[in-house]
């Protein structure tokens, strides 16, 4: 951080950030070990409740003067629950371990808070560099990530404003609020930054057209993040809140806004107390409300709870379900920002881009530009998830290649399995094949590829994947998610999803692909919004890069992915099958594997649920159980008139597994 | 207030300033398909999606109903890229539309009828699954019978209900393809508008709405 130079604060701020400072240096002063939790949705997920349960009681119980520091989400979801354990005395540097069961936790407080041995087995990696342990910067998860919107995720704990003014929070919002509202408008513009919530519209653009339009205005973060498998405006809120909350003060100044909303969705609980705590502290500190760090300017900032559907997020749908409505779309024009909410002038930004706000105002709109492409600067947030080895939230540099982010950053495909595609976008993104991984990560590409940057879900899927299964997934979510407004999203994805299910059941039928890219083109053209514009490319990627797959559906009734359940049958392989083994059929849940006269095992196709459980039950070391497609490939094994007797066939030997 | 002139299919007609484009050509005798959109309303759903028009200068065609009329405009009705998006959101609406015009109060004028003899369509589309609604009747309201199988979720009653009474006595309820309309809360005779109000039942372009108490 800089040396603050007093002159370019407020007062109000200065006594804001003497407190804060007081504050860290009391925790200084009273030195002893800190433990840093993750504490967000993800790692509550895991178990970092319990975790953090198991550290309270054995300090307790010992009487360890160590300090818990609950924090945010540190992006690391493969490692989750995440423990930093920063031990001065111990001559290590902060460590980071992972997977922290309770009993680890409670190891850890007696051989490493205590007796000072970090317990290497279990140390994942150094904080700092240092000539002990190896540093986690060695590892390209975390050395290739380039965070600045997440900069402080996983750092400060979340429910302390004091943590988030003593990183130099709010300086920006001080500075701001002295500044004339053009020219603030003006860096935000020669930043380059565009909106995060999918489309990438240049954010200077928008308030400046918020600005010069008239009325009482207002301005709303977008945090209804209702793409499967996208959390990253979640891990921000819960991570880092007041980040959020001066961008949205910042946006409000600019574009001459005195109240802002926050349109979050209840299914995120946490984020919306941590919201909605983070607002009241704000308030009270007097960087919310009336009269704003002295400056005479006002604004009030409402949390407001949307309620379970993918299109409050389209903007207009979103302001539809603020006003008490249901959440359907309108057409644009008019935008939001000539008339929104009850008609006023309304600015409607995505979490990340408001967040990162307070960093392009603080360092300027060349260190913004400095990162990534000339047409898409800054940053992106990828929540990565499926078939890759780290999964969860990394941020890099626009311009990064797909490559780079699956491979080189979360590890490629786990079990030496091949890559096979990966959906970026969510459901309105597109399917990618391997031809693409060399394209740029950037708002323009990937929208030439024919997905889109979307809000950043990245679904990576490996050789067993079936893309029609995939488009299948998708197109379900958006059907059921359609508002029902307009006839072709309501009455045309209903028609892809028929579609796309027949040919997962072995069902397709000639002309299917045709229609399927007919369909697709006119939803894509004739939808009233953005959903529906977007719903088929799924299927229109995966078509246009997969095709042959969707053939082989239809025509030979196989699914070279043997994800397709009626296309598939398993069968035991009986010359790998050990005699006597009963680790497959325990575990049947509909009792279709039967002990064949040899005592090995058979499936019993008409019983069988394809479910894969045996799969995973046969010993590694046998790996016999086989999967085909089409289903019937399989040799058919008789089942015996009389059961054979197996150990397992035995009640004792029957037990709850 | 002023009148703007401009083009359509190589006529000139001319328009009240901030009329929509529909309504501009519908004036002029020039015919647009369209379900939801009534004379008079300042922002029509746009959500039948069938008035699209080609206009000069834009990639794809756009809804008329949305587009206020200028000077510059020069507009096609009759591309085939507006054919086609119009045959398919009709044929869309067919395939889940309970085509027994025989037995409907509508026959004869119905716009889905006369929509699809415009469009040169048949009124069972060949290469779509056809699907039905339960139930096929919806009899709770005191004074209307729904039938879900002929409506269109134009929306054209919720906007007129809206209009006569200050609020709308219909509403949508559920999502996506299982959108129906409902009279959900305003089942009790009392809170009703009296029951000579038909004003739902005559702005329906299809025969969805009939009255419980004969024409
Ligand atoms: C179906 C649909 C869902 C959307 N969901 C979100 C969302 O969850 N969060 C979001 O920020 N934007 C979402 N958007 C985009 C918004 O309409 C809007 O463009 C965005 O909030 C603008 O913010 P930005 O300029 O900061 O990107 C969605 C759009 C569509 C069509």
């Amino acid at each position: 951080m800089s040396p603050p130079d007093k002159r370019s604060r407020s007062a109000a701020y200065l006594a804001l950030q003497e407190t804060a400072l007081q504050e860290q240096e009391e925790h200084a002063e009273t030195g002893g070990p800190v433990i840093h939790i993750g504490l967000a949705t993800c790692g509550i997920a895991a178990g970092a409740l319990e975790t953090r349960h198991a550290f309270e009681q054995v300090l307790a119980e010992r009487k360890i003067p160590a300090r818990i520091h609950p924090v945010g989400c540190l992006g690391h979801c493969y490692a989750e629950p995440v423990v930093i354990i920063d031990h001065p005395d111990s001559g290590f540097p902060p460590i980071f371990y992972h997977e922290v069961t309770p009993g680890k936790a409670k190891m850890l407080a007696r051989l490493f808070l205590e007796e000072g041995d970090p317990r290497f087995e279990h140390v994942y990696g150094a904080m700092k560099p240092n000539d002990l342990i190896p540093s986690v910067m060695e590892f390209s998860r975390f050395s290739r990530e380039h965070r600045v919107v997440m900069e402080k995720c996983g750092r400060i704990d979340p429910g302390d404003l004091n943590e988030y003014i003593a990183e130099g929070g709010y300086r920006a919002l001080d500075a701001v609020l002295r500044m004339d509202p053009g020219q603030v408008i003006e860096t935000v513009t020669a930043s380059g930054l565009r909106g995060r919530g999918g489309a990438g519209f240049p954010t200077g653009l928008k308030w400046e057209r918020a600005r010069t339009a008239f009325g009482d205005k207002l301005v709303i973060c977008n945090a209804d993040e209702g793409d499967p498998g996208a959390y990253m405006d979640r891990a921000i809120i819960e991570s880092d809140p007041h980040q959020v909350l001066e961008g949205l003060a910042i946006c409000a100044h600019a574009a001459g806004a005195g109240e802002g909303g926050i349109y979050i969705r209840s299914e995120y609980p946490l984020a919306v107390r941590i919201i909605t705590r983070a607002v009241e502290q704000a308030r009270q500190a007097g960087l919310l409300g009336k009269n704003i760090l002295g400056s005479g300017i006002d604004l009030e900032v409402t949390v407001f709870q949307g309620s379970g559907a993918f299109v409050c997020g389209e903007e207009t749908g979103l302001i539809q379900s603020m006003e008490g409505r249901r959440g359907m779309p309108r057409h644009r024009p008019p935008y939001p920002v000539s008339r929104g909410f009850q008609g006023r002038p309304t600015v409607i930004n995505n979490v990340k881009t408001l967040a990162y706000l307070p960093l392009i105002l603080q360092r300027g709109a060349e260190w913004f530009r400095s990162l990534g492409t000339e047409h898409s600067p800054g940053t992106a947030v990828f929540s990565v998830v499926g078939d890759v080895v780290h999964p969860g939230l990394v941020e890099i540099p626009m311009g990064v290649t797909l490559r780079t982010l699956i491979f080189d950053i979360c590890g490629g495909i786990p079990k030496h399995k091949g890559f096979k595609a990966v959906q970026i976008g969510g459901p309105s993104g597109g399917c990618l094949p391997e031809s693409f991984l060399d394209i740029p990560i950037d708002f323009d590409s990937l929208t030439e590829a024919g997905a889109m940057m979307g809000s950043g879900g990245l679904v990576v899927m490996d050789e067993a994947t079936c893309v029609v299964n995939v488009s299948r997934y998708f197109l379900d979510f958006t059907q059921k998610e359609s508002c029902g407004k307009c006839t072709f999203c309501r009455i045309g994805a209903r028609h892809l999803l028929d579609i796309l299910t027949r040919i997962t059941c072995g069902n397709g039928r000639d002309g299917d692909l045709e229609q399927l890219e007919r369909l697709s083109r006119d939803i894509k053209q004739g939808s009233l919004c953005g959903l529906g514009r977007t719903a088929p490319n799924p299927i229109l990627t995966s078509l246009a890069y997969f095709r042959e797959e969707y053939e082989t559906h239809v025509q030979d009734g196989r699914c070279p992915g043997m994800m397709c359940r009626p296309l598939t049958a398993f069968y035991i392989d009986l010359e790998k099958c050990a005699r006597g083994c009963d680790a497959c059929a325990t575990c049947c849940p509909t009792d279709a594997v039967f002990t064949t006269s040899t005592r090995k095992k058979g499936i019993d196709l008409d019983t069988c649920v394809k479910c894969g459980e045996c799969v995973t039950a046969c010993p590694p070391e046998y790996d016999a159980v086989r999967r085909v497609s089409p289903a019937h490939l399989a040799p058919v094994v008789e089942r015996p008139a009389e059961p054979v007797e197996s150990a397992a066939d035995k009640p004792e030997n029957r037990e709850a597994p | 207030m002023s009148r703007i002139s401009f083009q359509v299919n190589d006529r000139k007609i001319s328009a009240p300033e901030g009329m929509s484009l529909l309504g501009a050509c519908l004036n002029a005798d020039i015919h647009i398909p369209h379900l939801c959109y009534m004379e008079g309303m300042t922002e029509p759903p746009a959500s039948c999606r069938l008035c699209f028009v080609e206009i000069e200068g834009r990639r794809e065609p756009v809804t008329a109903c949305t587009l206020p009329v200028r000077s510059d405009l020069k507009v096609r009705t009759d591309t085939p890229a507006v054919r086609r998006l119009q045959r398919t959101a009709l044929r869309l609406l067919l395939s889940v539309h309970h085509v027994d015009c025989k037995h409907c109060i509508a026959n004869y004028k119905c716009e889905l009828q006369r929509t699809a003899r415009f469009l040169g369509i048949g009124l069972k589309p060949k290469h779509l699954d056809h699907y039905s609604k339960e139930p096929e009747v919806d009899d709770t309201h005191p004074h209307l019978i729904h039938r879900p199988n002929r409506c269109v979720l134009c929306g054209r009653c919720i906007h007129i209900c809206e209009s006569r009474h200050g609020r709308a006595y219909i509403a949508m309820a559920r999502r996506g393809f299982d959108t129906v309309l409902t009279f959900y809360g305003s089942t009790d005779a009392i809170d009703l508008p009296a029951p000579d109000c038909t004003a739902c039942i005559d702005v329906c372009p299809v025969g969805a709405l009939e009255s419980k108490h004969g024409e």
